[in-house]
């Protein structure tokens, strides 16, 4: 063993042949693992690094991320929880991007790329990126809120090399659309343009002229002010597109029209992604059908179509590997998915009638069962319901045992099996068996600590997972928290865990991302002994009318090397060990 | 339910924390009970977890119940769809003669025994349950606050539809 060492020691591997090296690896998991190898690869590994990822903003602060990487051209950011998305978190929790900026604005001057998911991003901020880095290439903004079209234009009008702008769904409702009459005249760089969840007009001009010029165009997702033969004249452009959002399909064609919109459809040639297709009908929907033949991703979670019109669409997408729905298809439109979607990888049945207003029936495991049947590749699957049966789901998994994603949504809290009347333990636990690949698993319906049990035993490669409305005991939690090596980010709400749940998780909150538990039984006093063990956990209690002196309603507990936020609210009490 | 808190919320026992508090929300109404309006389902803040870019959509639906009522119209044969506000309306003789106008036909007399007797076409609306109900067979404030969607049909199809009624 000594000699080896020695050996080394004589024939240090040169550091520009490790850098060299380590510039091939892009994956920030691999180059984590490589900086711990020793002093001289940790150097290596910070020199050469220049995609940035952190995933929770406030696990690091802006200071030491500067400090120890120099060179970083593009930067994955997240922020808030994931529950905000369903309006958990109260407005100004946090998570404001424009400290991050201000540091890349004096730090790296080369930034290209910003990618963004769940931060508040302000028009201030927006317009000091456009103004801070010349080279300025790909914004993409997920989830985000924050900025109004002022920002918008901003970057229209300043970043000269723009390739790529996504807004994807950020919240819109504050953003007109005049921003996309900024675009100089001379500006022709775009690849990538998503305003798809726009609510306002644009001006079609401008549109179309930004189109005419961006011969590069690849992705353009238009919002539903576009109507169909706005978009006829678009594709006509650039039917070379891989991925379009189409606009509106409600609209009176003369046949004459009907035939040049379906002409320039069919000319697209390479797309492989497709969604919009808002207020499509039986009679229109046929226009796309001759652009579908390479497509392999088809979101029709805006289009309520029925079961007949998805089983005429569908023979035309041969090569489909992820579908998006919505509910309003039926079980009769999820066996016709699993008669034509045989390179089926993932689906996803959104609800039509999430708050059950209108009592409509929606999909059960019928159409999950005949999905499974004929799509034996399926790996990811978010599954909206209000009735599934424990037989179902192992019959399901049976067919299907590759999934890395299992979410299933029953949507009445606290549902047993329609069929037997007992709770769902058994589903989740034949998942949890027999996925040996499963990474994300979000349960539902009735369940007692068993289901937890089934995780904790056999969900060995589980990194995140959503409880609702669960559980019986303090020991369902723990049994997650002691039996699930790689748990990343655990999200619990309205379930029974209390103190002794908590704390049970001690040593492992510090190898996760982040614990999020709301409307569960914990106090103050319960967050402040783990706040006191933990001193490198931020344990933070969000305050909101459920919460008083001794009731704790909001939790977000997450590693940080940054120590407590600087930034948070009056609302947000960040607890530290020191006055239990 | 959640100010009611205590520690023997953390005893081991099957069930939902305070059960006994919420209220059904299963509860469907069943053909007897027709007169009786479902009971109120209790709604959860964030559940189920649907994301919306366009605000929270429950939020969404009171501010459209506060601005308007707004339903599809289609006609039988006719390739579009168009959308109305039936708040706009106030009663049945203004919203036909709306549609009249909107698609260039006639619709003609109603009565009760004969629906829409004599005319191309006649209007139907799904309503809550998914039926399909001729327009004017039940008092407008019902209409206004069941209709889901309306369908104006051909009047020899929409003749099947009266005689069923009646």
């Amino acid at each position: 063993m000594d000699q080896d060492h020695k050996k080394l020691k004589e024939s240090p591997f040169p550091c520009e042949g490790l850098e060299k090296v380590l510039s091939f690896i892009d994956s920030h998991k691999d180059r984590s693992s490589a900086s711990l190898v020793c002093k001289d690869w940790y150097d290596a590994e910070r020199w050469t690094r220049s995609k940035l990822f952190i995933g929770n903003c406030y696990s690091v602060s802006p200071e030491i991320v500067a400090r120890r990487f120099p060179k970083i051209k593009s930067v994955r950011l997240k922020g808030k929880p994931r529950f905000s998305d369903f309006n958990l978190l109260p407005q100004d929790w946090g998570a404001n991007v424009h400290a991050w900026l201000v540091m890349f604005a004096k730090v790296y001057p080369s930034l290209e790329e910003l990618r963004l998911k769940r931060m508040t991003v302000s028009d201030e901020s927006l317009d000091l990126l456009a103004r801070s880095f010349p080279g300025f290439k790909a914004l993409s903004l997920s989830s985000c809120d924050g900025f109004t079209d002022e920002g918008l234009k901003a970057i229209a009008t300043h970043c000269r090399t723009l390739t790529e702008l996504d807004i994807a769904d950020s919240v819109t409702v504050d953003i007109g659309g005049g921003w996309l009459s900024c675009f100089p005249e001379g500006f022709a760089s775009l690849e990538i343009l998503n305003f798809a969840s726009l609510q306002c007009e644009v001006s079609f001009d401008a549109l179309e002229r930004l189109v005419s010029r961006c011969r590069a165009l690849r992705v353009l997702k238009v919002n539903e002010s576009i109507n169909l033969e706005q978009l006829q004249r678009l594709l006509v452009q650039v039917p070379h597109l891989t991925g379009l959002g189409t606009g509106s399909f409600m609209q009176e064609l003369t046949p004459r029209q009907y035939e040049g919109v379906q002409s320039a459809f069919s000319n697209c040639k390479n797309l492989q992604v497709l969604s919009g297709l808002w207020d499509a009908t039986s009679l229109y929907l046929p226009l796309v059908y001759g652009a579908c033949a390479s497509l392999t991703f088809l979101n029709l979670s805006e289009a309520d179509l029925r079961s007949g019109e998805l089983a005429k669409f569908l023979p035309h997408c041969t090569s489909l590997r992820r579908l998006w729905v919505i509910d309003t298809v039926g079980d009769k439109g999820l066996e016709a998915v699993g008669l034509s979607c045989p390179l089926l990888e993932e689906l996803r049945v959104f609800p039509i009638d999430p708050y059950d207003l209108d009592n409509r029936q929606g999909v059960t495991e019928v159409g999950f069962l005949a999905v499974s049947r004929g799509c034996p590749n399926l790996n990811y699957v978010l599954y909206f319901c209000r009735k599934m049966t424990n037989d179902a789901v192992a019959t399901i998994v049976q067919n299907c045992p590759d999934f890395t994603h299992f979410r299933l949504c029953i949507m009445n809290p606290g549902e047993p099996d329609h069929l037997t009347n007992e709770p769902m333990d058994e589903a989740f636990g034949a998942v949890s068996k027999t996925c040996t690949k499963l990474r994300r698993l979000s349960v539902s319906g009735l369940l007692t600590d068993m289901a937890f049990e089934y995780i904790g035993k056999f969900a060995k490669n589980l990194e995140t997972l959503s409880v609702a409305f669960a559980g019986s005991s303090d020991r369902g939690m723990q049994c997650v928290l002691e039996g699930c090596p790689k748990l990343r980010k655990l999200e619990i709400r309205d379930c029974l865990f209390g103190n002794a749940a908590l704390l049970s998780g001690l040593d492992k909150y510090e190898t996760m991302r982040s614990l999020w538990m709301s409307a569960c039984n914990l106090t103050i006093k319960g967050c402040r002994l783990l706040a006191k063990e933990m001193p490198r956990l931020n344990v933070e209690v969000i305050q909101d009318e459920w919460s008083d002196e001794t009731h704790a309603n909001k939790v977000y507990v997450y590693r940080s090397l940054a120590g407590p936020r600087q930034d948070a609210p009056p609302f947000v009490l960040t607890l530290g060990g020191e006055d239990i | 339910m959640l100010s009611h808190l205590n520690l023997e919320a953390t005893e081991l026992r099957l069930g939902l924390p305070g059960s006994d508090d919420l209220p059904s929300t299963n509860k469907r109404p069943s053909p007897e009970d027709h007169q009786t309006p479902p009971a109120p389902k209790a709604q959860i803040v964030g559940w189920p977890p649907v994301k919306s870019y366009r605000k929270s959509t429950a939020a969404a639906k009171s501010a459209e119940a506060e601005s308007g009522m707004y339903v599809k119209v289609s006609m039988d044969g006719a390739p579009y769809l168009r959308k109305i506000d039936i708040k706009l309306y106030d009663g049945y003789s203004h919203l036909l003669t709306a549609l009249e106008d909107m698609f260039k036909l006639s619709i003609g007399e109603y009565s009760e025994r004969e629906g829409y007797k004599g005319s191309e076409y006649a209007p139907a609306y799904e309503d809550k349950d998914g039926d399909l109900m001729l327009v004017g067979d039940v008092p407008w404030e019902m209409f206004m606050s069941s209709c889901k969607r309306l369908r104006i049909m051909r009047g020899a199809d929409a003749r099947g539809l009266a005689s069923a009624q009646h």
